[in-house]
C-alpha cells in the first residue's frame, strides 16, 4: 500500500511540473492580454512583476507549488477573484455530474455485463452486445445532441440545458443532470458492460464454480462466486475508464452548459486565464491520481493474493 | 436395493471439432458401505463419469443419455432445483484439480460453511465451528487458525484436504472422490483413505473412488471397475482383480510381465504403460475398441463389440478371449 502512496505522489509532481510548463507553452502572452493590446509597456512590465512571470521558471514553480499547497492558487487574472474561491465553486459540480455518470456507468453496464453472461447467447445479451457496441462508438457530442433532441425538443420532458445548484433545488437539479449524467455515463456502462461479460463469463466456467455447484448451492450464488473474481477486473476498468471521464465531462458540459471544472478550464483557455487554467488541470490531475489510489486500494481489497504481496496483513 | 445405479450413462460433449463420446456405455451398482474403484488410463472417461452423477456438467453442450438411480430413484427426471437439494447432501464429489478449486476469493471456513447453511440449517457461528471440526478431521493442523486462510496460502496437499473436508460435511450417501490422494505424500493419503474407511464403517457412505495408484485400491476397494474408451471392460471383487485378471487391458494395466515391475521408486504401486495409441473418443464402432493394442485379438473381436460376461460371481469381463488363471 506504501508503495502505491509514493507512486502517486511522484506522479503528482511530475502531473505538476508538466502542467506548469504546459500552460507556459500557450501561445500569447498573459501580460499583455490582462493589460489589453493597446497598453503601455510600463504597464505591461508592471503586470508582469506583480505576478512574478519575470522571474525564472523554476523560480516561479517552486513558489507556485509552495502556495498551491497551502491552498492558494493566486487570482484570476480576469477579475482578481482567488482561483481557490473559483474552484471550490466549480468542483462540486464536476464531481456531482461525474458521480452521477459513474453511477449510471456502473449500475447499466455491470447489470448488462452479468445479465448477458448469465443468460449467455439469450436476446438479452444479444441487445447488450449492441448496446455495447453502438454506446462504444457514439461520440459524446452526438450523443448529447440527440438527448438534446429528443428529451428536450420532441418529448420536451427534460431541459436542455442550464444548471442549478443541489442546495438551491435538488429535484431541479436532479432533473437538469439527468440528461448530462446518462451522456456521460453511456460510454462508461458500455466498456464495463463488455469488460463485465468477459471477465464473468471467464470466471463462470472456472473449477471453483463447479465446486460451488456440487455443493448444492442456487444458480445465483454460483453466480456471486464468479462475479467476486470478477470484480477485480471491473475495478481496473473503471479506474482506467477515468481519464476518458474527465475528457468526456468536458465536452458533456460545453454541451449541456453546465458550469463546472470543464467549462472552466476551457473558458480559462481562451481568455490566457493561467492561474484559473493551471490550478483547474492541476485539481483535475490530483483527482485522477487519488481515485486511481483508490482503485488500487479497492484491487487489494477483492484480490487476497495482491493483499499479501502488498504486505497489508 | 443398491445405493446408487448407473445405467448405460452416456456423456457426449459437442466441441468445434465434433463430437467427443467420453462415456459410452458405462454401468454399474454401489451398495451402501461399499467402495468402488474406477480405474483406467488418461482420457478413459473416469472424471466424466464422476461429474455426470450428480449431473455437474451442465453446459449446453453435453448430451446425457441413460440413467442414474439413487436408492431406488431416478435422478435424471429430476429437475435442475430438486438436484441442488441432492448435490453436496446425498451425493457430494471430490474434484481431480485441488489448486483450482477452491474460490481464490473466499477463506476456507466460508467455503466449508457454504455447505453447512445450505443442508444443515445451522447458524453461521455453528457452520464455523464444525468447519473448524471438519479441518481437524481431515488433518489439517492448527485448524482454528487456517480457517482463516486463503487457498493461496496453503499448499496443494491441504487444498485437496479442504475440498475432501467440504464433501464430507454433510455426511453423504455417496463420496465421489477423484484422484483425492494424488497432491499428498503418504502418510497423509492414508490418513485421507483412513476418514473414508470411518465414514464408510460408521455412516455407512457408498465410495466411488478414482485412481492412479493400485496400492490405493488394494488397500480400501471392495471391488473395482476397470474402464477402457468410455466403457467399464472388466468389473470384479478387489481381490480376483488382483489375482485373477481375465481382460486383456486388465492383464496389462496390472503389468503382466515380471520385469514390467509395478514397484515405483516412491513406493507406490501405480498402472503399468501399455504400448499403443487410445482410440478417438469420437467415434463408437461396434467392435472391441483395444484390439489395435490387444495381443489376443481376432477377426472376432473387430466383428462386433464384446459383452458383458460373467466369469465368476461377481466377475463380469467384456472380452472374447478372456485369459483364465492367475498372472504369472
Ligand atoms: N468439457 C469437455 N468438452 C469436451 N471434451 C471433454 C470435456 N471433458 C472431457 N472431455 C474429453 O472426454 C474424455 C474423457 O475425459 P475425462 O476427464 O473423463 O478422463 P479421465 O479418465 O478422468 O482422465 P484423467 O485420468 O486424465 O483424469 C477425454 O478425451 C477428454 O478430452
Ligand atoms: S475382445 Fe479381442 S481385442 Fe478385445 S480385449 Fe478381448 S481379445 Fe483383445
Ligand atoms: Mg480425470
Amino acid at each position: 500500500m506504501l508503495q502505491q502512496v509514493i507512486t502517486s505522489i511522484v506522479t503528482l509532481f511530475l502531473a505538476s511540473i508538466v502542467v506548469f510548463v504546459g500552460v507556459r507553452l500557450l501561445p500569447g502572452d498573459p501580460a499583455l492580454v490582462l493589460a489589453g493590446e493597446t497598453a503601455d509597456p510600463a504597464v505591461v512590465a508592471a503586470i508582469r512583476e506583480q505576478f512574478g512571470l519575470n522571474q525564472p521558471i523554476w523560480i516561479q514553480y517552486f513558489n507556485y507549488v509552495g502556495q498551491a499547497l497551502q491552498g492558494n492558487f493566486g487570482v484570476s487574472t480576469r477579475d482578481r477573484i482567488p482561483v481557490a474561491e473559483i474552484l471550490l465553486q466549480r468542483l462540486p459540480i464536476t464531481l456531482e455530474l461525474a458521480g452521477l455518470a459513474i453511477l449510471v456507468g456502473v449500475l447499466i453496464g455491470l447489470t448488462a455485463g452479468i445479465v448477458s453472461a448469465v443468460k449467455r447467447g439469450s436476446f438479452a445479451d444479444y441487445a447488450a452486445n449492441v448496446f455495447g457496441l453502438i454506446g462504444l462508438s457514439v461520440p459524446h457530442f452526438w450523443l448529447g445532441m440527440l438527448a438534446i433532441l429528443f428529451f428536450a425538443i420532441n418529448l420536451q420532458i427534460l431541459p436542455a440545458s442550464g444548471y442549478v445548484a443541489f442546495t438551491e433545488d435538488p429535484a431541479e437539479n436532479l432533473r437538469r443532470m439527468i440528461l448530462p449524467a446518462l451522456v456521460l455515463g453511456t460510454g462508461l456502462s458500455a466498456v464495463l458492460m463488455r469488460q463485465t461479460r468477459a471477465a464473468l463469463l471467464g470466471q463462470l466456467s472456472a473449477d471453483y464454480v463447479r465446486t460451488a455447484r456440487s455443493k448444492g448451492v442456487s444458480r445465483s450464488r454460483e453466480v456471486k462466486h464468479a462475479l467476486r473474481n470478477s470484480l477485480t477486473t471491473v475495478v481496473t476498468v473503471l479506474g482506467l475508464q477515468l481519464g476518458a471521464l474527465i475528457g468526456g465531462a468536458i465536452i458533456t458540459e460545453q454541451i449541456f452548459v453546465i458550469p463546472g471544472f470543464g467549462k472552466l478550464i476551457i473558458d480559462a483557455v481562451s481568455a490566457r486565464n493561467y492561474p484559473v487554467l493551471q490550478g483547474a488541470v492541476l485539481v483535475a490531475v490530483t483527482g485522477y491520481v487519488l481515485v486511481n489510489l483508490a482503485v488500487d486500494i479497492a484491487y487489494a481489497y477483492l484480490n487476497p493474493r495482491m493483499r499479501l504481496a502488498g504486505g497489508a496483513r | 436395493m443398491s445405493v446408487l445405479a448407473v445405467e448405460h450413462l452416456r456423456v457426449e460433449f459437442g466441441t468445434e471439432n465434433g463430437p467427443v463420446i467420453a462415456v459410452k456405455d458405462v454401468s454399474f451398482k454401489l451398495e451402501k458401505g461399499e467402495i468402488l474403484s474406477l480405474v483406467g488410463e488418461s482420457g478413459c472417461g473416469k472424471s466424466t463419469v464422476a461429474m455426470s452423477i450428480p449431473r455437474l456438467l451442465g453446459d449446453s453442450n453435453v448430451t446425457l443419455g441413460g440413467s442414474v438411480r439413487l436408492n431406488g430413484v431416478d435422478l435424471s427426471a429430476f429437475s435442475e432445483k430438486r438436484m441442488q437439494a441432492v448435490r453436496g447432501k446425498e451425493i457430494s464429489v471430490v474434484f481431480q484439480e485441488p489448486m483450482t478449486s477452491l474460490n481464490p476469493a473466499y477463506t476456507v471456513g466460508s467455503q466449508i460453511s457454504e455447505v453447512l447453511l445450505r443442508h444443515e440449517g445451522l447458524s453461521r457461528r455453528a457452520a464455523l465451528a464444525r468447519a473448524v471440526e471438519l479441518l481437524e478431521l481431515v488433518g489439517i493442523p492448527d485448524a482454528q487458525r487456517r480457517i482463516a486462510a486463503f487457498p493461496h496460502e496453503l499448499s496443494g496437499g491441504m487444498r485437496q484436504r479442504v475440498m475432501i473436508a467440504i464433501a464430507v460435511a454433510c455426511d453423504p450417501l455417496v463420496l465421489i472422490a477423484d484422484e483425492p490422494t494424488t497432491a499428498l505424500d503418504v502418510t497423509i493419503q492414508a490418513g485421507v483413505l483412513d476418514i473414508f474407511r470411518r465414514l464408510r464403517d460408521n455412516l455407512g457412505t457408498s465410495i466411488v473412488l478414482i485412481t492412479h495408484d493400485l496400492g490405493v485400491v488394494a488397500d480400501i476397494a471392495d471391488r473395482v471397475a476397470i474402464m477402457y474408451a468410455g466403457r467399464i471392460v472388466e468389473m470384479a471383487p478387489t481381490v480376483a482383480i488382483f489375482a485373477a485378471p481375465t481382460h486383456p487391458y486388465t492383464r496389462g494395466l496390472l503389468g503382466a510381465l515380471p520385469s514390467r515391475a509395478v514397484m515405483q521408486t516412491d513406493g507406490r504401486r501405480r498402472l503399468t504403460d501399455i504400448p499403443g495409441l487410445v482410440p478417438s473418443p469420437s467415434t463408437d464402432p461396434d467392435e472391441c475398441q483395444f484390439a489395435p493394442r490387444c495381443a489376443s485379438a481376432s477377426g472376432a473381436c473387430t466383428a462386433a463389440r464384446p459383452a458383458a460376461d460373467l466369469v465368476a460371481v461377481g466377475h463380469s469381463v467384456s472380452c472374447y478371449h478372456p485369459a483364465v488363471g492367475a498372472m504369472l
